[in-house]
């Protein structure tokens, strides 16, 4: 089977379902939602055999490499493969998707729009996710990147809250405007790789070995940091995720935060640094620096929200300081934490967000903070799941994010120690909001309006929400306990990673026998 | 006969065609000049084909012809339509699309 | 800082590689998994086992008691230097040279904490089963209390300092769902966020100090970062000193983050046990004294260490003083004691040993302490103030038996277990200074009288109950744990003295350092026994006749700043909480305003243009194709322009 595509196959499953989906007729809303889960799930089985398959031992960048002739004449082609960076986030989105569908089987009725059309965009989504993380050709990687753009607009804009129109639009211009930038930048790398190979390409492990004068790659940077900051985001670029997370459906917040805003980092980790050795390590202070504040600002307005969707927007505007953080020091250990905590974030973020929904569905779609309290004491499993997406999301020892913070940190300690003691200072604040946040919903007296005996008391979990909400809570557990499985894939892509930058971590101050073991 | 002749004809007949477009208000004339119009292109592709001893230009005359046949039915019905809703033939008239 | 004593003897800390975990030895990690797996039994199972609930939470803890006491007995059997054990279990994580396993260490220090956790632990889990008897949460409550065993035993018995953060900050969630266990009630949630968020400033320490030491020696694990710490730099292990000791501050509740500590009373009083006595609190105390090989190459560190204690040891008495809530009374006397324990272990080779064994006297007695006030509470109504109560001795015999244990070992009075550990540590002192020595008598002065007032304002007087308390002595299941602990507050000393040789024990891990005294040992037991005397003697001449019910209000400005806290709320809030929220208001309308509303402006400005420009499209047809028509000119007057010449 060792020709199989792997990669294609996954990412045409879920596209099949959605047309199926979207064949069926629109009484079918629970055919479409049942169909739907059973084709995530085939892509999510999928997705599990080829991880089994990655050989972490192998010496290629890219595993399950495919590649079909697309347009010769620029020099784009259909090369699709993967390293283990791209494999952990092929599987975080693999296994989101039907944790998604799952837990939101009632975000929409036929009021709000057509229930098969909701599931479809999800699997569509599904497919370009898939298609950005194992893209090995540039421009093939540039339309899943826009593509995305489709789904995800159609998602916020018909099946969100009031202001859906407003969010929608702002994410996608400004995520247009970046992608605008980053077409500049290929076309200028396919000129620059034409004068240098003779013939232009987009071929990812081509471009590579490309070498450029600083000016040229320091601009090329650009273009792509543009695209990928604001997609992150990092500050100040962040201002449509807030919008765009308050006014979307949980679900969508999820595949939104969760996998589409890896993108950025992926991106930055996979393009900028090996592409732009130079530029990268040219401009790590800038980014470094807006990584630093975006961690610090985004947990102190996370601390001054009233919204809960809003609040944990602006929380992984902070997480993602944390990761672009532990990409730009350029060490092994910050690099894979950063990965780490890319998965564990997007866990971690499913987690909050869909026990958020879960709130709002009983509480009239609700998503202010001052209309929950004490649900600890009406739903107690309901207001367990939140603590553990709450502790989840503040990177308590022992659950995944906290491996990823702490790599990150010490990464980023090895090179800048006073930066990692200012950003280290982000997780008091962390602290502070996220207990705050919990206090406020979950604590105290409760609210005449679901209390015991009123018109709509509140109820505690549903077998259906347990079951979805049960694989975070299990993954973010494991790989904070034994992260093994994803770090050994993780490393060697980081390493390869740091060869094409060509830097090293700094050795211990004092090496000695006994130390570095 | 001096083909030349017709070349000067259509450009008339295309001018004529041109000013009854910009400066008449009732649809039915506008589109009779639009017509007028493309006719005038049509005697200049047979003139043109005359002239060069080739059949191309003939060909592309009766494309227009076609072109103008198709153009003739949709105009007309789009004209009949906003005849009825509006009781009005006057092309100044409908401005919902305007800005 | 000028010792005021010659050396006399001296022993280096063992540096011996751990030995292969073997026999009995092979089952650590069992002293952990038991109580965690009765945790996520109890915490998962929902309302099924609800009645075997308060079983398994006992039967985990005392069975991890068990095999702790049959591997002490085990390691007792060994030489000195062959009572190290060590075990991996698996690789943790790994990156570049970064490579931390599960790992745990198991030797003389960590063996203490395991006894003293699990047996102090085990008895507070079996008051529970009456104290909580009639909770409706209760079997959650056992899944909580399991989980801080657990936390704090592989803090414990961790190996390495990362994996010593993982049980450093399971502690901080065990104490943070156990204080806001009454979560409707509002000043207990608001109690448990306020000890987390305190916690975590010290876990900054924590972190940062990690990092440090992995950049500076490339392991986290004890036997590495100690083997080499001679080697580092005077100031990088002054910084690794005092991070260290900020992670301590947060925990133990040390000057200046001691401030979630009373407010942590909001929990079920055996919580204010388990994290008084054996756990929570005493891990700072652990985390110096096994940093040991870096406090004792920094004097600095070392001095700060000293100094945060002192600091504490009297605030903590003072306020202990003023306290009307006989828990927050003991809660005060708690940071007191950590204070001595903290004092201790910032002395160096010749506190270290003292410290440890403080803190085991100290969990002993104060566990006992808290239990007997939570006796008191559950026949009094869940009441607290002391004000309105007196003269209980005779309602609650065994209660009051047992407190009066506790009391003469914390007073220090011989032969109870506070004065063998409390002395020592006064003496320890002053081989170092004569100033700290001097703080440890008066602190012990105070203590005297604090006890006391609590003792006389309890037990003793006039009863000035509430009409509706009809004060009851407790079920078995809570006196049976009392009237162990009572005959441990009164032997536990005198055993580790004189049977079990605390000294000679610690010693292999903590070094020992003995220094001539200018005053004769005696003379300064006379001396702090004296001054405990006056202090017993100037509570019981106030308290001597009436109480008032209703607190003075016409009294020091010392009892003014004790019965606030010292002010520490009103300090943090001018410190860090009101400067924080400001910040982040003015953020949020920055984000708003500036930051947002350059973008929405920058898309106003486009639409404003575009909303001019749209204008030119003015709906008549005509003029569009006359623009056409013009437009097709200049296009063949430009391409005739061009053309033609």
């Amino acid at each position: 089977m060792s020709n199989f595509p792997w990669l294609t196959t996954i990412g045409v499953i879920p596209l099949i379902g959605a047309v199926v989906v979207m064949l069926l007729p629109r009484s079918k809303g629970l055919l479409a939602k049942q169909l739907a889960l059973v084709f995530s799930l085939i892509a999510l089985g999928m997705t599990i055999a080829m991880a089994l398959q990655f050989d972490a031992d192998v010496t290629d960048p890219f595993q399950f490499s495919e590649s079909a002739s697309w347009i010769p004449a620029l020099g784009i082609s259909y090369s699709v493969g993967v390293d283990g960076i791209g494999l952990v986030l092929i599987g975080l989105a693999a296994t989101l998707v039907p944790v998604v569908i799952l837990a939101g089987w009632h975000d929409v009725d036929e009021e709000l729009g057509s229930v098969k059309g909701y599931f479809a965009l999800i699997l569509v989504l599904q497919t370009l996710m898939i298609g950005v993380f194992a893209a090995t050709d540039v421009f093939l990687f540039y339309v899943f990147f826009e593509a995305m753009l489709v789904p995800i607009y159609f998602l916020i804009g018909r099946y969100g809250g009031p202001q859906r129109a407003y969010a929608a639009v702002k994410f996608l211009i400004y995520s247009l405007v970046g992608g605008l930038f980053m077409l500049a930048s290929l076309i200028g790398l396919y000129v620059v790789s034409g004068r240098q190979l003779g013939e232009g390409t987009f071929d990812f492990l081509s471009l590579v070995g490309l070498e450029m004068d600083s000016t040229t790659q320091r601009l090329l940077f650009l273009g792509f940091f543009f695209a990928f900051a604001i997609k992150a985001p990092l500050f100040p670029f962040h201002t449509w995720l807030p919008d765009a997370a308050k006014e979307s459906t949980p679900g969508t917040a999820v595949l939104l935060i969760g996998v589409l805003d890896k993108v950025g980092t992926f991106g930055m980790i996979r393009y900028l640094l090996p592409i732009f050795p130079e530029a990268s390590q040219f401009y790590a202070p800038v980014v470094i620096a807006m990584a630093v504040i975006g961690i610090l600002y985004g947990a102190l307005v996370a601390l001054g929200q009233n919204d809960m969707k809003r609040l944990f927007a602006y929380s992984s505007m902070s997480h993602f300081g944390f990761i672009a953080l532990g990409i730009f020091v350029f060490t092994n250990i910050g690099m894979s934490g950063s990965v780490l905590y890319m998965v564990a974030h997007g866990l971690s973020t499913a987690a909050v967000f869909l026990v958020a929904g879960f709130l709002m569905a009983r509480r009239g779609g609700s998503s202010l903070i001052s209309d929950y309290g004490g649900i600890s004491k009406v739903a107690p499993v309901l207001a367990g799941f939140l603590l553990f997406a709450a502790l989840s999301s503040l990177a308590l020892p022992g659950l995944a994010s906290f491996l990823g913070e702490f790599m990150v940190l010490l990464g980023t300690f090895q090179i800048y120690p006073w930066v990692a003691v200012v950003a280290t200072l982000g997780i008091v604040f962390t602290a502070a909001y996220v207990l705050r946040f919990y206090q406020r919903t979950a604590t105290g007296p409760v609210p005449a309006a679901y209390a015991p005996g009123s018109a709509h008391p509140m109820t505690d979990v549903k077998a259906r929400e347990v079951t979805a909400l049960a694989p975070l809570v299990l993954l973010t557990i494991v790989l904070g306990v034994f992260p093994t499985p994803a770090l050994d894939v993780i490393n060697p892509a980081v390493e390869w990673t740091q060869q094409t930058l060509g830097v090293v971590d700094p050795p211990p101050q004092i090496d000695t026998p006994g130390g570095g073991q | 006969m001096n083909p030349e002749n017709y070349i000067i004809l259509s450009g008339l007949l295309f001018t004529i065609g041109a000013l009854g477009v910009m400066i008449r208000r009732n649809a039915i004339v506008v589109f009779m000049s639009i017509e007028l119009m493309l006719n005038a292109a049509n005697l200049a592709f047979v003139s043109f084909a005359r002239i060069n001893g080739t059949l191309d230009g003939q060909v592309v005359a009766f494309f227009v012809m076609i072109v103008a046949a198709a153009e003739v039915v949709v105009g007309l019905a789009i004209i009949v339509t906003i005849f009825r809703t509006r009781r009005s033939a006057s092309i100044d008239e409908p401005n919902l699309l305007k800005y | 800082m000028i010792g005021t004593g010659a050396v006399v003897a001296q022993t280096a800390p063992l540096l011996a590689p751990l030995n292969a975990a073997t026999g009995i030895f092979q089952y650590i990690w069992v002293l952990i998994a038991l109580p965690l797996a009765g945790a996520i039994i109890l915490l998962t199972t929902g309302s099924l086992l609800k009645r075997w609930g308060h079983i398994i939470g006992v039967a985990t803890v005392g069975v991890s008691a068990i095999l702790g006491i049959i591997m002490l007995l085990e390691m007792m059997g060994r030489s000195a230097d062959d009572r190290a054990f060590g075990q991996t279990a698996f690789t943790w994580v790994f990156a570049g040279q970064f490579d931390v396993d599960v790992a745990f260490q198991l030797d003389q220090l960590s063996m203490v904490f395991v006894l003293l956790i699990t047996i102090v632990g085990t008895l507070i889990h079996i008051y529970s089963i009456g104290y909580m008897a009639h909770d409706p949460d209760r079997k959650r409550f056992f899944g909580f209390l399991n989980l801080f065993i657990a936390a704090m035993l592989l803090l414990v018995l961790a190996d390495n300092y990362l994996l010593l953060y993982v049980g450093w900050e399971g502690v901080g969630l065990a104490s943070y769902l156990l204080i806001g266990f009454w979560q409707y009630k509002n000043s207990a949630a608001a109690a448990a966020k306020k000890a987390f968020v305190i916690n975590r400033v010290g876990d900054v320490g924590l972190s940062l100090a990690i990092m440090l030491m992995f950049v500076t020696f490339g392991s986290v694990t004890f036997s590495s970062v100690f083997a080499n710490a001679g080697e580092a730099s005077d100031s990088t292990l002054t910084w690794i000193g005092l991070l260290l000791l900020l992670a301590a501050a947060g925990k133990s509740a040390q000057f200046p983050l001691q401030a979630w500590l009373l407010d942590a009373m909001e929990g079920p009083t055996p919580v204010s046990a388990l994290i008084h006595a054996a756990t929570m609190v005493t891990a700072g105390v652990y985390l110096i004294v096994r940093s040991n090989a870096i406090y004792d190459r920094t004097v600095f560190a070392a001095t700060a260490v000293v100094v945060v204690g002192v600091i504490t040891m009297i605030i903590g008495a003072i306020i202990g003083s003023a306290k009307d809530d006989i828990k927050k009374a003991l809660a005060g006397s708690t940071m007191s004691q950590i204070g001595y324990m903290v004092l201790a272990a910032g002395l160096g080779p010749i506190g270290y040993v003292f410290a440890i064994f403080h803190l085991l006297t100290h969990g002993v007695f104060k566990a006992n302490l808290f239990l007997s006030a939570g006796s008191v509470m559950h026949g009094m109504n869940n009441g607290v103030n002391m004000r309105r109560f007196g003269a209980l001795r005779a309602a609650m015999i065994i209660t009051f038996g047992a407190f009066t244990a506790g009391y003469l070992a914390i007073i220090g009075i011989p032969p109870f277990s506070g004065f063998y550990s409390k002395d020592k540590i006064i003496h320890a002192a002053f081989e170092q200074s004569n100033i700290v020595g001097i703080a440890g008598v008066l602190a012990a002065g105070i203590t005297g009288f604090y006890m006391t007032r609590m003792i006389v304002m309890t037990f003793f007087g006039k009863a000035r109950w509430e009409d509706d308390a009809h004060p009851h002595e407790s079920p078995p299941v809570m006196t049976i744990p009392l009237i162990i602990l009572g005959f441990g507050s009164a032997f536990t000393g005198m055993a580790l003295v004189y049977w079990g040789d605390i000294e000679t024990w610690l010693t292999p891990v903590t070094g020992l350092e003995e220094r001539e005294l200018a005053i004769p040992t005696v003379v300064l037991e006379m001396l702090t026994l004296a001054t405990v005397l006056v202090g017993v003697g100037v509570a019981i001449w106030i308290y001597r006749r009436s109480v008032p019910i209703e607190p003075p209000q016409k009294v020091s400005v010392l009892t003014v700043a004790a019965r606030q806290n010292m002010f520490d709320d009103a300090i943090n809030d001018v410190v860090a909480v009101r400067p924080t929220w400001y910040t982040a208001r003015f953020l949020v309308w920055f984000d708003n305003r500036a930051v947002d509303g350059f973008v929405n402006g920058l898309a106003a400005a486009v639409g404003g243009v575009s909303g001019r420009l749209r204008r030119i499209q003015t709906g008549f047809t005509r003029t569009y194709a006359l623009v056409m028509v013009i437009g097709v000119l200049a296009v063949l007057t430009a391409l005739g322009l061009v053309m033609l010449p």
